[in-house]
């Protein structure tokens, strides 16, 4: 589109211009418009950056963090209602014996979903983002000042329930997980491809209402793996607890893997420094 | 309406560049946007109309230009053009790709005075 004048030059919103900065002869719009050049007249900077370059700074700064201190990270994002909330209460219940686990929950508005986490055992600190639709990484990085850090351990990080802007924003977390709840439409990898083809891990949920809804489970994984061949999917209950194990084994492997990279990088420092030491012997 | 984040980012870039380079006003932002990326275009402009008031955007344009999606094929091999997450290969039907470029979010240049 014409951004002089709002007209659809270029319709299809394809410029394809090596940008020489020719942007093309004038051109004839309707009755009462004139015609216009888009040749600049003023100076040209190159930029050439990620628009969200910004955050990209903030999540690196969170990622570094959870790397120095053994934190398996996780984004989960999904739909309002999608069963997140109570996923993550049985799953702090489960984990919470067996190494540090904490909540960071984004919501428009209320702590309703930081207590119940709270009350299922873990401590969880709650974003609200007013009228923002995602949260992003600087809000992470200041929700963490306020939780003690889960070292060793698991960051649950519960996105605002929505399947569209979370998946741009980068957090730190080393996976995004989409909750899809199967009172939902099979369909949504489909409508929301975005945020499916951002996810490593699919969780669908509810599988205890199957039996009462028209929701076809074939379907839904087809469509899945149409937009992202590499996505790994789940199918559990958080209410009945069927399929909760093989979630908790996946993310206690996650949990073990980030401990071993920390382990790595301990040892390669304790090397450097002992290498050190002998040179100053 | 992440959209508004995206914009509050480029006006963000275009106030530290006109101090490190020293003008004052912006008559053009051009930038990149990948045909898969996941940003609704009249909701970018619209967005940008507001967040670029009483900055040295105020009076900017916005000129978008469209990056084409490119995947490898998996199942043929070929490098082909895809402009959903959830086209098939148009060499051989595969869903088995994946995509090379496509997702871009970009500031490509600013004319300034």
């Amino acid at each position: 589109m014409c951004v002089t004048c709002g007209c659809g030059v270029d319709e299809a919103g394809i410029h394809d211009h090596s940008h020489s900065h020719e942007h093309g002869p004038s051109h004839v719009h309707g009755p009462g418009i004139a015609p216009h050049s888009h040749a600049p007249s003023g100076r040209l900077i190159a930029i050439e950056q990620d628009i969200l370059a910004k955050n990209a700074g903030f999540a690196a700064e969170n990622r570094q963090l959870f790397a120095l201190r053994g934190v398996f990270a996780l984004n989960l994002v999904s739909s309002p209602g999608s069963g997140k909330t109570t996923l993550l209460g049985k799953t702090v219940q489960a984990l919470g014996d067996e190494f540090p686990v904490a909540v960071i929950g984004g919501d428009q508005q209320t702590a309703h979903d930081a207590e119940r986490i709270r009350a299922a055992g873990a401590p969880a600190v709650q974003i609200n983002t007013g009228k923002g639709c995602h949260l992003d990484a600087h809000g992470v990085g200041h929700a963490l000042d306020q939780l003690p850090l889960p070292e060793g351990g698991i960051l649950f990080i519960e996105n605002v329930g929505n399947l569209v802007c979370p998946a741009d924003f980068d957090l730190g977390e080393a996976h995004k997980v989409v909750v899809l709840s199967v009172t939902e439409g099979e369909d949504k990898p489909l409508k929301y491809a975005n945020m499916f083809a951002a996810a490593d891990l699919m969780l669908l949920n509810k599988i205890d209402l199957l039996p009462y809804v028209d929701f076809d489970v074939a379907q839904c994984l087809d469509y899945a793996r149409r937009v992202n061949p590499a996505l790994q999917i789940l199918q559990l209950s958080a209410r009945t607890g069927e399929g909760m194990t093989i979630w908790l084994d996946w993310l206690r492997q996650g949990q073990q893997t980030a401990l071993a990279q920390q382990a790595v990088r301990l040892e390669a420092e304790l090397a450097a420094v002992r290498a050190r030491l002998r040179t100053a012997g | 309406m992440h959209e508004f984040s995206l914009c509050e980012g480029i006006i963000d870039t275009v106030t530290t560049q006109a101090r490190q380079q020293g003008f004052s006003r912006v008559r053009r932002v051009w930038l990149e946007i990948g045909e898969l990326a996941n940003v609704e275009l009249d909701a970018l402009r619209f967005a940008f109309e507001i967040v670029r008031q009483d900055t040295a955007a105020a009076a900017a344009e916005l000129d978008i230009i469209t990056l084409p999606g490119r995947a490898h094929c998996l199942d043929c091999g070929q490098s082909v053009a895809v402009s959903q997450h959830f086209d098939p290969c148009p060499v051989c039907g595969s869903y088995q790709w994946r995509l090379l470029s496509g997702t871009e979010l970009r500031i490509k240049e600013l004319e300034v005075d």
